[in-house]
């Protein structure tokens, strides 16, 4: 098909310059060139068909509560040459090994408090720290067992991190069925790019899992809010792959200092819990008293040891976007090397200068709630009418505490299919780090993109879908 | 395997083996609805309606008794519980809940079912009766083929046939009985009795076998007779019984004592019964109401066995 491109004023992951693509695309566009538009747009409608029918689905809260969606894929490859991924690899792994070491040391010591470089209230005050967790000592000091990091470029083409997602980060089933769709639908491309392959993750999950506890053979289990949940689908994929149960709360119970699930042979002990429920609805006898979700006694269990959480309970304290600033700083205090990947300047407004900033600059900046997630209760001032920025700024004097901003960072561009043909659009990159014994980074990672013209906003809950990701091998370009 | 998983295959069978069977009795109900007398319609479709237990639900909510409105609370309306409609959404529900305890293709299956279902549920009736009881005999054909080739032999697998033959066992027993909510009156009219057995054998996928085995007139002893008690009939309530008895023998562990004990009886109840016991001395209306409770008491030992809570 022909190319009419242009993705002026951004950094586009393809085109150097409007007619320059780069190196590491440069077998792929020629096989697009090759290829008729209406294969592309019969192959497209061919995935969605195929999604539709797998039940590859997310829930909708919200408007539409319990409908089922598809998460829109695009059939256009995000591309990573292999020494882009080598940085990637490395300040992924750098910054969660900081976080993890974070993580212990609040639960412990505290060095990093006493050594003033993060402000106690930020932490102790922090509805996402646990008391519970003061002083229990884990197996190899691992909290977050699974890590997704979010990254974007910005207008340079540099990384930067967004986000740290260590509770119960979502998106890897996607990332591994974009692949086999891919390679479904266009074999041909993969006997012509050597595209690093991702499927090796839930058996790297697994071994992770079995890694988290010190008992041989560990009975492992993923516990799931229910089908009801927007990653139900998710959790059944990983279950199964992993070949280990899918249970809900009811399935659990505690017995003595244990925790069972109820078989058809009667009751059978479970030793590593991969948890996709959040910490507040794990156990009613500690933390919400009126979730259905958890299992009574399950705290009690853990703090004994008799069980092992993936991820643990509290490590939220430190993906909190107040915490966010002080990454780098972690780095430096824990590993004694200079942070790899770059934080987005951020600008705290419980800080009385940084408030007077923020509000002076609305306009140009990004905006977002602490502790918020999924795209919503932010502003977007080069986006926003100046409604909204007056509508947020009285949100935002109400509660100044509730809130950090950010200069509004371009976001690299893709170029994706869209109704008129191929053009760019925003998107951003989630690649998934194991933790245990040995750290593990599939070379990979949930590539999602805004689908709407402009928009910066990738979330699935927003309109946002997702592309394959692939990682070029070494020496192929 | 877990209990709840137990139970989530367990249930997605029955309800989809209900789908089936729902849709083969009201094949007989629209065969026997073209007959010309207009009792003989009426004694009909409210015999369905009684026997499915839905006469009052029915009531409430059509003002008439007649062809199309049962042919609708039974395949698509939401408010009857039983309804095609319900009992392959209520399947879908199952199997999302376990579907890594199922092959992908038995998962498609059912999803497939599940979207089309959704596609004919928009058209608001059924247009083509006929055309939709197939489609839905075939769906279920599709469900079970992908279980029976794509299956693991463990206890997902047994737990599924275990719900499909508890489920037939039930129906066939049922589609038997409907005459019994007929009035004599009607029922003795030999030329619609005659059409309704042949109905019946037709809608149990049974008129070849009994035309092979009896090669004779068909009479309700025989039909009842090749349905309760002829092992080689895959809808016989012998054979559903004899596939329970394997089933449960081979379920892992050993807890279970009580649905065992239960089913070797009733198996044995079955194997060496006799039609002319059935007929000249229990009479058939009895013999299938006691034998209907006896499942009823076989099911919930299965559910306290391995289903319910430790």
């Amino acid at each position: 098909m022909e190319l009419k491109y242009s993705a002026a004023g951004l950094f586009d992951e393809m085109f150097q310059s409007h007619d320059t693509c780069r190196d590491h695309y440069k077998s792929y566009q020629k096989w697009l060139s090759d290829i008729p538009t209406d294969q592309i747009k019969q192959k497209q409608q061919e995935a969605d068909l195929l999604f539709h029918r797998l039940g590859i689905t997310f829930n909708v809260y919200g408007e539409d509560a319990g409908t089922e969606r598809l998460i829109p894929f695009d059939t256009v490859p995000r591309i990573i040459p292999s020494q882009e991924w080598d940085i990637v690899q490395k300040g992924v792994k750098q910054r969660v090994s900081a976080l993890n070491k974070f993580l212990y040391d609040i639960y412990h010591d505290q060095e990093i408090i006493k050594a003033g470089l993060i402000p106690e209230e930020q932490v102790f005050a922090n509805d996402q720290y646990q008391p519970c967790m003061q002083g229990v000592n884990l197996p190899g000091n691992i909290y977050a067992h699974i890590a997704g990091v979010d990254l974007i470029k910005d207008s340079q083409g540099d990384y930067y991190v967004l986000e740290d997602n260590l509770r119960t980060p979502s998106g890897v089933s996607y990332m591994l069925e974009n692949r086999k769709m891919m390679m479904r639908l266009f074999p041909d491309l993969f006997l012509k790019n050597s595209v690093a392959p991702i499927d090796q993750y839930p058996s790297l999950l697994l071994k992770t899992l079995k890694d988290s506890t010190e008992i041989t053979n560990p009975c492992v289990v993923v516990l799931t809010p229910g089908r009801f949940n927007s990653a139900y689908f998710e959790h059944a994929f990983l279950a199964q792959q992993m070949g280990v149960e899918l249970v809900e709360g009811k399935d659990l119970f505690v017995k003595g200092c244990h925790l069972y699930m109820r078989t058809t042979k009667g009751p059978q002990k479970v030793d590593v819990i991969y948890r996709r429920i959040d910490d507040e609805f794990l156990d009613p006898l500690t933390f919400n008293a009126q979730s259905m979700l958890g299992v009574a006694g399950l705290t009690s269990v853990y703090r004994q040891g008799n069980v092992i959480l993936a991820n643990a309970i509290g490590t939220g304290v430190a993906d909190d976007k107040s915490i966010y600033p002080y990454v780098p700083e972690m780095i430096r205090f824990y590993l004694d090397e200079e942070p790899i990947l770059k934080n987005v300047p951020t600008w705290q407004c419980r800080k009385a200068e940084d408030l007077a900033y923020t509000l002076e600059n609305l306009a140009s900046l990004v905006v977002k709630e602490v502790h918020g997630a999924g795209g919503y209760g932010m502003l977007i001032g080069p986006k926003a009418s100046s409604q909204e920025i007056e509508d947020f700024r009285i949100q935002l004097l109400n509660n100044p505490s509730n809130y950090i901003s950010q200069p509004t960072l371009s976001l690299s561009s893709s170029p994706t299919f869209v109704e008129e043909g191929i053009a760019p659009r925003h998107i951003d990159l989630r690649p998934f780090l194991l933790s245990a014994k040995e750290a593990h980074l599939v070379p990979g990672g949930l590539t999602r993109v805004a689908l709407k013209e402009g928009s910066l906003v990738v979330n699935s809950s927003q309109g946002g879908g997702t592309k394959d990701t692939w990682v070029l091998e070494e020496g192929a370009c | 395997m877990l209990s709840r998983t137990a139970s989530e295959l367990y249930w997605m069978a029955r309800y989809l083996e209900r789908a089936e069977n729902t849709a083969r009795m009201m094949d007989v109900a629209f065969s026997v609805s073209m007959m010309p007398s207009n009792t003989v319609v009426q004694e009909e479709l409210s015999a369905q309606l009684k026997i499915s237990g839905n006469y009052q639900l029915f009531c409430a909510h059509y003002k008439e008794i007649n062809t199309h409105n049962v042919m609708h609370f039974f395949s698509l309306d939401p408010v009857n519980p039983s309804s095609i409609y319900n009992c392959i959404e209520y399947a879908r529900d199952n199997a999302k809940s376990v579907r890594g305890k199922i092959s992908s293709e038995t998962w498609e299956a059912i999803n497939v079912s599940w979207i089309e279902l959704q596609a004919i549920k928009k058209k608001g009736r059924i247009w083509e009766v006929n055309a939709f009881f197939d489609w839905v005999k075939e769906r279920s054909h599709v469900f079970r083929g992908s279980v029976y080739s794509t299956g693991l032999r463990n206890d997902a697998f047994r737990f599924i046939r275990l719900g499909t033959f508890l489920e037939r066992a039930e129906n066939t027993a049922r589609i038997l009985d409907v005459k019994n909510q007929i009035h004599d009156h009607i029922a003795e009219i030999e030329a619609v009795d005659y059409y309704r057995w042949n109905a019946v054998l037709r809608s149990l996928g049974a008129y070849e076998a009994y035309r092979e085995i009896y090669g004779d007139v068909i009479t309700p002893d025989k039909v009842a007779e090749l349905l309760i008690l002829r092992a080689e009939v895959p809808r016989s309530i012998r054979a559903c019984l004899s596939a329970i008895n394997d089933i449960l023998s081979t379920i892992e562990g050993n807890i279970g004592q009580v649905p065992k004990r239960l089913v070797a009886v009733q198996y044995a109840r079955v194997m060496y019964g006799d039609s002319h016991h059935i007929f000249e001395e229990t009479g058939l209306h009895e013999y299938l109401t006691d034998f209907l409770t006896r499942m009823n008491t076989i099911a919930d030992s299965i559910h306290i066995a391995y289903m319910e809570a430790v």
